[in-house]
């Protein structure tokens, strides 16, 4: 009876993991955009700031390739999470929360289905890497596994987030005030050393993606301020309470 | 045997009693109508016995699964299409029942056989790959009770299932209910405020209002309140008297110009009737209906009250507009 009970739980978290892989399968200019974005910051940004600037021992555009992809997993993960505002406002929730599978199953398999978005899109962005000469292949394993750990507290705080959010006019809100600051303060996109002034030190030290960043970018390029177990111990933190809350709040929806 | 049992089922929001205690018995197989306008408690009722509500007092059991005390097994055991239309639009009609299967445990080697039989019951196995925002309103509808009959519930609720349909789509829909609930032996439980509709497919109804349970038997037994049929007839001179003595008359109600009979089975009992009144100009028959008993009991027309609900139903059809593309 307890095996089948978890087998119902599993087979629960699977069926919302597929739907969520259906619909990704389907949105192809949503892919093509995700994967165009950030090439534009590498090729197009990179190439254009890198021309006046020095950083440390690699050029400037393999520098922010880390930084890129944390910033892929970041808008990703937080949109997709969020996009359950538009899911509940259209009653497609309804008829899935009302399954005899326990909203903390549903929670799961919408993260792992969040996740697996973002993580494909990683893997394209990942098959581009060849172009830029300092990374380092066989660090990708290790990035990948910091980028997906990076994206399970993502999409847990999207859709903590959205499940908060009465309609989609918060959307802009949490963007402007919450994903980009995340982003802008994360040092994806310059180096966090002595020429930085105070508070903006000390606002990158408060971002938990800053740790993120800096593992990714120890793991490709080898180039970090933190010991690779600092990085690694705050974003599994930072995962953890991210599930949690989401897990809470998104039980608690109605 | 009772498949669905309510003692004394109350909810109350704050100061508002949406359900004052209702006490249910429904049976095995049976169809079951939930009548009253708007806002009666129709809905709340629905969604404590899907456990989607808690309710504030009394108890209720679905398949001997006691509601409080053990939803998840009531989950598995009842099926529920939403008054608003659920389905996943950027998912097609197959794709739809088979996330519903997965998430019902529908056991692996029966999902695809049963996945079939359901689609080819609400015809909609030619269409089943197309995705389901370019269904008709009715499609949709008829893929939503395939939905809610996939993992053979013990019991189907329906809520307004015909809202927001034109005429036709809903006579098919009906058709469509009474098909599946014999086919499936399912206990089928609905709502509507569309009584006529009611009347042609639940074995029992019980009319609600204000929370409250006001009458509940068959169609005909609750016809039967209203005492008869009513003729009017207009002729130059009725003979009153002789026809009140007639065995199956009522009640006769003289007017200026007609007289007004009330009696039982005017299809059968008219030709005789005629036959004693001289100069007949012209007959009017009326057969009570559901709507009339609402009335009767309430002192309202129920579309007084659904009236001022039309602005959600304008919202229901926009809904289907925007999801359709």
């Amino acid at each position: 009876m307890n095996g089948n009970r978890w087998q119902k739980e599993l087979t629960g978290i699977y069926a919302v993991w597929w739907r969520e892989l259906k619909v990704f399968q389907r949105e192809k200019s949503r892919i093509v955009s995700s994967i165009v974005q950030p090439l534009m910051w590498l090729f197009l940004f990179g190439t254009g700031i890198g021309a006046s600037v020095n950083i440390s021992a690699v050029n400037y555009q393999d520098y922010i390739y880390p930084g890129v992809l944390t910033m892929s997993v970041l808008f990703g993960s937080v949109f997709f999470g969020l996009y359950i505002v538009w899911d509940r406002k259209l009653d497609v929730l309804k008829a899935v929360l009302v399954a005899p599978v326990s909203r903390i199953s549903i929670f799961l398999g919408k993260v792992l289905g969040g996740c697996t978005d973002v993580m494909l899109q990683i893997i394209i962005l990942f098959l581009f890497s060849f172009l830029f000469p300092s990374i380092n292949p066989w660090g990708i394993p290790l990035a990948f596994l910091l980028l997906f750990i990076t994206s399970i507290a993502l999409v847990s705080m999207g859709l903590a987030l959205g499940s908060l959010l009465e309609s989609l006019e918060g959307f802009q809100v949490i963007s402007s005030f919450l994903v980009f600051p995340l982003f802008f303060l994360s040092g994806a996109l310059f180096p966090i050393d002595e020429k930085l002034p105070g508070w903006l030190v000390g606002l990158v030290k408060l971002n938990p993606l800053t740790y993120a960043v800096d593992g990714v970018r120890g793991a490709l390029l080898n180039v970090n301020i933190f010991p690779f177990y600092i990085d690694l111990g705050v974003i599994t933190f930072f995962a953890v309470i991210m599930f949690l809350l989401g897990s809470i709040l998104f039980s608690r929806m109605k | 045997m009772s498949i669905i049992e309510t003692k004394v089922l109350t909810k109350t929001y704050g100061r508002i009693q949406a359900v004052r205690g209702i006490d249910l018995n429904i049976e095995k197989g049976e169809i079951f109508g939930l009548l009253g306008p708007n806002g009666a408690g129709k809905t709340t009722t629905i969604g404590m016995l899907c456990t989607i509500i808690r309710p504030t007092s009394g108890s209720a059991s679905i398949a001997g699964y006691d509601i409080v005390k053990n939803p998840a097994s009531v989950r598995r055991k009842v099926g529920i299409v939403f008054q608003d239309p659920t389905l996943d639009t950027v998912l097609t009609g197959y794709e739809n029942l088979k996330l519903h299967a997965l998430l019902y445990g529908v056991p692996a080697n029966l999902r695809e056989k049963r996945i079939r039989e359901m689609l080819e019951l609400v015809d909609l196995a030619d269409r089943c790959n197309d995705l389901t925002r370019t269904y008709s309103g009715g499609m949709r509808r008829r893929l939503e009770l395939a939905r809610g009959l996939l993992h053979r519930p013990a019991a189907l609720f329906l809520d307004e299932p015909t809202l927001g349909l034109d005429p036709q789509t809903r006579t098919r829909i009906w058709d469509y209910i009474k098909k599946m609930a014999q086919k499936e032996q399912t206990t089928v439980v609905l709502t509507t405020h569309y009584m006529e509709e009611a009347e042609r497919v639940c074995d029992r109804v019980g009319i609600i209002d204000h929370g409250r349970i006001i009458a509940l038997d068959a169609p005909d037994n609750l016809k039967e309140l209203m005492g008869g049929d009513l003729v009017v007839i207009r002729a130059q001179e009725p003979p009153a008297k002789k026809i009140k003595a007639l065995p199956y008359v009522k009640e006769v109600k003289l007017d200026k110009d007609a007289i007004e009979i009330t009696m039982k089975d005017a299809h059968l009992h008219l030709p005789e009737l005629l036959s004693i009144i001289p100069d007949v100009e012209c007959v009017e028959i009326r057969v009570p209906t559901l709507s009339d008993v609402f009335i009767r009991l309430t002192g309202r027309d129920i579309r007084e009250d659904s009236a001022e609900d039309s602005g959600s139903w304008i919202d229901s059809v926009a809904r289907y507009r925007q999801r359709g593309n």
